[in-house]
């Protein structure tokens, strides 16, 4: 009996946000290189399914990735009818509707129903489950509402829909490199102890699921990292071996660059211990892991070994913790940096007693500093000729949010000379805490759409 | 007489290695990743967690550990409680604190003459 052949996972976007024409040329390449393959977009960073949630109550059929359509009507008819899966977590806080507008969108294009899969049991918000959430956090969560609460799911739900024969796999939370494991166990045929197979898989799926911050996206410094062709930037392709050893790549002729730099700093990327790189799926040690670059743009990843999986799931709870307020004013010319500073320090003393107020000169300093100043008080006016300044602060309420606003916006008469420019904004803001479960108490599964014929 | 060509050279690490900045709630993680397999064994040798730790100050860590990846000529720094509270909670533009790969290359780096021709950029 022959080894089953490779299979190659694309990856589409990095996140919600990304470019949307990302999955044409990747398609093409999938198409061209035959073989089986799916096509993947992760899409729901952290923060995202909050969001999700929240426009689920504004709007009962939302809730799903604002932007699926743009992502899937340009190649849904090809991956259909060439026999690429699809496997994204864009069902975010409303998997059913992501899958119902796949099923509208295929019939616009004139296709067969496709058969679609979603993928449950990641929803940990309901009644049922405060009690287990209330046990996990304790009562930090008494007084706050709950926008939304998630378990991360693993791989086997997503390979049990394709081994049913599943077209589309439609996820809210899932760990993302779960969108590359799930396919590589239903096409392989791995077992869910497989250990070193899905460790191994598993860094595939690490490697591409931040879309081309593998292959050159996020890595340019000119003169010193180069990337050619950043405005048509290839999106990453895995070809995943019998074993779960991968190389990466890039569709022939797009931009970017996939080599050991590239592919080392993705490999690293939101690791914490590289001895034990937690998923649902599997604990993956990349302690031994190496990379080989084959040829320009083909990097092999070997050496990574697997362990048992934890027995927890790590669940991601939001809830509403109240505003935030910024604002900004900007100075230019002779002593506009000592002209920002005096209007943060008229800001501090008129909003003294609201909370901590954030102070950043975009352009001196802005970005390294903390939140209490200690970075910026150590800054010695360096004469900067164009400084904007931008203030920031949280409040539970919105009305006392809105008096910063107010603060910078009298500025134009009552601040320092020549400010102008003056922004100001007030938005409500999420918390998360995480927490782990049992398991058991989160059953995880998919069901069709409509059943297949 | 010292041969000048053996006096080491300061230079911020950015010339000798490259990384990313990655986020989860209060932690960050920055990578390094040396530009050539020979610059690897300087860099674990000077840029430690105690001066990691140093750069960052100002962010109060409570933990910096630093895992060592010989073999991809890597480090990976584990910098916990510095992100304000994380992507919800600071103030920060940058919330994820993805710029603070550029603190930590600011560090610098005693590189030997024989080495210099390896580093990248042509000045500090």
């Amino acid at each position: 009996m022959t080894s089953p052949s490779l299979l190659r996972i694309a990856c589409a976007a990095g996140f919600s946000g990304d470019r949307t024409d990302a999955a044409g040329p990747v398609v093409d390449a999938l198409i061209a290189a035959g073989g089986p393959a799916v096509l993947i977009f992760e899409t729901l960073a952290e923060r995202t399914l909050a969001l999700a949630q929240l426009a689920r109550r504004a709007d009962a059929s939302a809730g799903y990735e604002p932007l699926l359509d743009d992502l899937l009507r340009p190649v849904l008819a090809r991956c259909l009818q060439h026999g690429v899966h699809i496997v994204s977590n864009f069902g975010a806080a409303n998997p059913d509707g992501a899958a119902r507008h796949i099923r509208r969108l295929a019939a616009e294009l004139g296709l067969p129903p496709p058969r679609i899969a979603v993928v449950q049991g990641d929803d940990v918000s309901g009644p049922a489950f405060r009690p287990l959430l209330r046990s996990a956090l304790g009562p930090a969560l008494d007084q706050r509402p709950v926008v939304s609460a998630n378990a991360y799911l693993g791989a086997e739900a997503i390979a049990e829909a394709l081994r049913a024969g599943a077209q589309v796999v439609v996820c809210g939370r899932v760990a993302d490199p779960s969108l590359a494991v799930g396919p590589a166990m239903a096409h392989f045929g791995w077992a869910a102890d497989d250990w070193t197979r899905l460790a191994r898989a598993t860094m595939a799926g690490h490697l591409l699921e931040c879309g081309t911050q593998v292959s050159g996206g996020y890595y340019a410094d000119p003169g010193v990292k180069d990337v050619p062709g950043m405005a048509t930037l290839g999106y990453p392709i895995a070809e995943i071996d019998a074993d779960g050893h991968c190389v990466i790549t890039k569709p022939p002729g797009s931009g970017g660059r996939v080599d050991l730099h590239t592919v080392t700093e993705q490999l690293l990327y939101e690791v914490h211990d590289p001895a034990a790189y937690l998923t649902p799926d599997v604990v993956a040690d990349l302690s031994a892991a190496t990379l080989t670059e084959l040829a320009p743009d083909r990097v092999r990843l070997a050496g990574v070994v697997g362990r048992v999986r934890p027995d927890s799931l790590k669940a991601n709870v939001c809830f509403e913790t109240g505003w935030l307020a910024e604002g900004e004013i900007g100075y230019a010319g002779a002593r506009a940096e000592g002209r920002a500073r005096l209007a943060a320090q008229v800001l501090r003393e008129r909003l003294a007693g609201l909370g901590p107020l954030r102070a950043d000169l975009i352009g001196v300093a802005s970005l390294f500093g903390d939140d209490a100043g200690l970075w910026l008080a150590d800054q010695p006016d360096g004469g900067a000729r164009d400084v904007r300044l931008r203030v920031a602060l949280r409040h539970n309420e919105r009305a006392a949010a809105e008096r910063l606003t107010r603060e910078v916006t009298a500025l134009y008469t009552c601040g320092p000379a020549g400010g102008g420019g003056v922004r100001t904004a007030v938005r409500p803001t999420l918390g998360t805490l995480s927490c782990l479960l049992p398991r058991a108490a989160v059953p995880a599964g998919f069901h069709w759409l409509e059943e297949p014929p | 007489m010292t041969d000048p060509q053996s006096i080491p050279a300061s230079v911020p690490l950015w010339r000798a290695a490259h990384g990313r900045t990655g986020d989860k709630g209060n932690r960050s993680n920055i990578s390094v990743i040396a530009w050539h397999p020979a610059l690897y064994p300087l860099i674990e040798a000077q840029i430690t967690e105690a001066a990691v730790a140093s750069a960052f100050a100002h962010r109060r860590p409570t933990r910096v550990q630093r895992f060592c990846l010989p073999q991809l000529q890597a480090m990976n720094f584990v910098l916990d409680e510095v992100l304000d509270g994380g992507v919800n909670d600071a103030l920060n533009l940058d919330s994820h604190g993805k710029a603070l790969s550029f603190l930590l290359l600011d560090l610098p780096l005693q590189v030997p003459a024989a080495l210099l021709p390896l580093l990248r950029g042509s000045v500090c």
